[in-house]
């Protein structure tokens, strides 16, 4: 009987994927909400960097923080050691701050909230109670719930819109809240964790972000303590020209578990955006932390035309013994993308994964990977990394696994495949392996393959187009890292598959 | 029910004809086996109809019903109810197999715009047919194909058969590789689906086949051709003569 269930969540799951696929035209969160803005002027100085703080009612040592990054910022330069190929940014033509007017002042009920909101969360499927509380409609929270569970962060614009479930988590413990709230109501969790995994000079865009983030989600898990449910942060970049600086901060303390889920979408638009977010996971000891990741960002046209521009530094520190961390992404969006989530391994017997699916398609550039920094003894890591290329496109998977002095006893196991769709893409690898001691080992296996025409024909052959073909032989490729999906992201990510996939045969 | 008439066809890469003026006709109800030496092309008939890529149609048609199967695409063909059992069934690693057939029997659903099959109507569906044919729980789950015994195969071709009930069935080779259990299985399957609205061109090599599965006519291909048409003995005397004296007596 178990057995039933099992093929039939599965059979859901495609079922979901083919049903999509057919009723979908192209880009899926491509529409544009017209709501009214309070925007910052124009370009980044530190006026801005405090006018930003001082939005957002932070305390002078915060103002203080982001000078100084922005200070550090002013004096670097943009790396250029990625396979990227776009044109060179203007810092100054962007806007640093966007905020919903609507939200100035607290509605009492969901008929006075701004109704293109509500359509904006009702596109991104979010259940009823969850808009209300995002909607930040007064007593909410005393609505009851709907089926499912997941506490929502929903982050529009960078700027936190609310956090559902805030009592349900409260009672066991959890933190979960933007992250401005958070500077104002935990600084000394703050204060404690945040740049101690990502510094604030750690690269040019994370440095950026450091001084200029408007919002995110921060997390704080006790001692002890499994999240009683999983948590999620929708981000949707809508407002124009306007940069997106999300920074998220994720602390699970001692014997803690917590599955995270990170959302993102934006509109249609013919200029480049850019976004540079900061995700910072601190995992104490026997503690465990999953991180999954959608990021459907507007991609841009056929034509190249538009898109994303997509810089993430995305940092887990297994601090202490046995801790563990889990990255898991499927990156479909964004015209550039330039992400190495990492784990840096301290604690001994401390572990780390990383699954990642990354298409591109059209014109899009992917350079994404990991980073595996054997700092502890016995410590293990694993990655799986699929990359999918198509039309245009360019895939780089970009990893670092390395083996530090004291790391004896270590293993690393890598698997990276490319599959490319079509002669005019590119897949390339790039792996940097560094072992600096004599008992650990690591193994790298790597192939790259064409979409099998034999398959193609043999799907069609019974009875299903050509893009349902692919996108089954291509989620067929990627079944290893989509297993290890939270099942709701799991139906979602396979959608993604197959929509990214559009127009690449034929 | 299927036409084939005069059909040439050549690769498409290279100067290469295969199939030179062929011609056949299964009426509704029928099976019909194909019988010929390696390489005289029963493959590549059985491609071109379901709509394979590389070849190129230089002469003569081929019609379902009266509608040219040339000028459609092969999930169009499938959907009109042809199906081709594959001599060399495909893998597709990581598709579990009752993904694609879930996948399969509501693409062809929706193209002929019918109901999807609701999950508890495909699982009842599936149970039962694979029952049949013995395929294990197991077997359902594992990727289409990977690691499947050639036998396992072509008894995962006939299952998608069964749960596609098409009219026209293009059988190449299911017999070879097959247990003497197996077959039976197999045939007992083909026998099952027999009626007067279903046809089957059966490929094969051996007689044993066609004990079990009685054809109503009898060819044999060679270079290209039908050359010559008959009942089951025809295939009692390929049996025991080989295909010498038959081709020789053709021309
Ligand atoms: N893609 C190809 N490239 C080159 N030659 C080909 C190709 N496809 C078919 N042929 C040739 O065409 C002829 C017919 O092949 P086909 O596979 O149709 O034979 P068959 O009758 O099915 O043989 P068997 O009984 O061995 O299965 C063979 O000589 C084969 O080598
Ligand atoms: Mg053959």
């Amino acid at each position: 009987m178990t057995e039933t269930t099992d093929l039939d969540v599965r059979e859901g799951v495609d079922r979901e994927t083919v049903e999509t696929v057919q009723s979908m035209g192209s880009y899926k969160h491509g529409w544009n909400t017209e709501i009214e803005m309070d925007y910052a002027p124009k370009g980044v100085n530190e006026d801005i960097v405090r006018l930003i703080s001082n939005k957002n009612g932070e305390p002078a040592w915060m103002t203080e923080w982001r000078l100084e990054a922005f200070r550090r910022w002013a004096t670097m330069s943009e790396p250029r050691w990625a396979m990227l190929n776009y044109p060179e940014i203007d810092y100054q033509d962007q806007y640093y701050y966007a905020r919903p007017k609507s939200m100035e002042v607290k509605p009492q009920s969901l008929d006075d909230v701004d109704p293109k909101l509500l359509a904006t969360y009702e596109k991104l499927g979010i259940p009823l109670k969850e808009q209300m509380i995002l909607a930040g409609v007064e007593g909410a929270d005393a609505a009851p719930a709907e089926g499912r569970k997941v506490a929502v962060d929903a982050v529009f614009d960078s700027v936190s819109l609310g956090t559902t479930f805030k009592d349900e988590l409260a009672k066991a413990g959890v933190i979960f809240c933007s992250i401005s709230e958070a500077i104002r109501e935990h600084p000394e969790l703050v204060k404690k964790y945040l740049g101690s995994v990502v510094p604030q000079s750690d690269n040019f865009f994370a440095t950026l972000n450091s001084a200029v983030f408007s919002d995110g989600s921060f997390v704080y898990v006790p001692p002890g303590v499994r999240c009683p449910m999983e948590l999620s942060t929708y981000f949707r970049i809508n407002a124009e020209n306007t940069g997106q600086f999300e920074r998220t901060l994720i602390i699970a303390d001692k014997g803690s578990y917590v599955s995270y889920l990170e959302g993102c979408t934006a509109p249609q638009r013919d200029t480049t955006q850019l976004h540079a977010a900061v995700v910072e996971i601190v995992v104490l000891e026997d503690a465990e932390v999953k991180y999954s990741t959608v990021q459907n960002w507007y991609p841009g046209d056929e034509n190249g035309k538009g898109g994303i521009y997509n810089f993430v530094t995305k940092r887990a520190d297994c601090r202490e013994a046995r801790a563990k961390v889990m990255w898991t992404q499927v990156e479909t969006g964004s015209a550039i993308t330039w992400k190495y989530p990492s784990c840096i391994l301290r604690g001994d017997e401390s572990q780390g994964e990383f699954y990642s699916i990354a298409i591109a398609n059209n014109w899009q550039q992917a350079d994404t990977g990991t980073k595996m920094i054997h700092l502890g003894k016995n410590t293990r890591s694993r990655i799986v990394s699929k990359g999918i290329s198509a039309g245009q496109a360019q895939n780089t998977y970009r990893g670092l696994v390395s083996m530090h002095p004291r790391a004896t006893n270590s293993r690393n196991y890598t698997q990276c495949d490319s599959l490319l769709i079509g002669d005019r893409c590119g897949a390339h690898t790039v792996p940097y392996i560094e072992v600096k001691n004599t008992s650990s080992r690591v193994e790298h296996e790597a192939t790259t393959s064409k979409v099998d025409d034999d398959q193609l024909f043999y799907c069609r052959s019974r009875g299903m187009d050509e893009e349902e073909a692919v996108a089954l032989v291509v989620n067929g490729f990627c079944r290893d890292v989509l297993q290890a999906l939270p099942m709701e992201f799991a139906m979602e990510a396979q959608a993604l598959v197959a929509i990214s996939l559009e127009g690449s045969v034929g | 029910m299927l036409k084939i008439d005069n059909l040439h066809v050549k690769l498409e890469e290279e100067d290469k004809q295969i199939l030179k003026g062929l011609s056949l006709e299964v009426p509704a109800g029928q099976v019909h086996a194909v019988m010929g030496p390696n390489g005289s092309g029963k493959s590549t008939l059985s491609y071109v109809l379901a709509g394979r890529d590389g070849y190129a149609v230089t002469e003569g048609s081929a019609t379902m019903d009266g509608e040219s199967l040339l000028d459609m695409e092969p999930e169009q063909r499938a959907a009109a109810g042809l199906f081709l059992a594959f001599q060399y069934p495909v893998e597709i690693p990581g598709v579990g197999n009752m993904t694609f057939l879930r996948t399969a029997v509501n693409a062809q659903r929706k193209a002929r715009g019918e109901e999807e099959m609701s999950s508890g109507e495909f699982l009842k569906a599936v149970r039962e047919k694979a029952k049949d044919l013995q395929i294990d729980a197991e077997m359902l789950k594992r990727p289409v194909n990977v690691g499947f015994s050639g036998g396992e195969k072509k008894r995962n071709e006939i299952l998608q058969m069964a749960m596609l009930a098409p009219r026209m069935c293009i059988m190449d080779e299911t017999d070879s590789g097959l247990d003497v259990d197996a077959m039976r299985l197999v045939s007992d399957g083909v026998n099952a689906l027999r009626g007067p609205d279903r046809s089957f061109l059966v490929i094969t090599h051996y007689q044993r086949l066609l004990n079990h599965i009685q054809p109503d006519v009898v060819h044999i291909m060679s270079d290209g051709r039908i050359v010559k048409s008959g009942g089951p003995e025809l295939a009692l005397q390929v049996e025991e003569e080989g295909y010498g004296d038959l081709l020789a007596e053709a021309g």
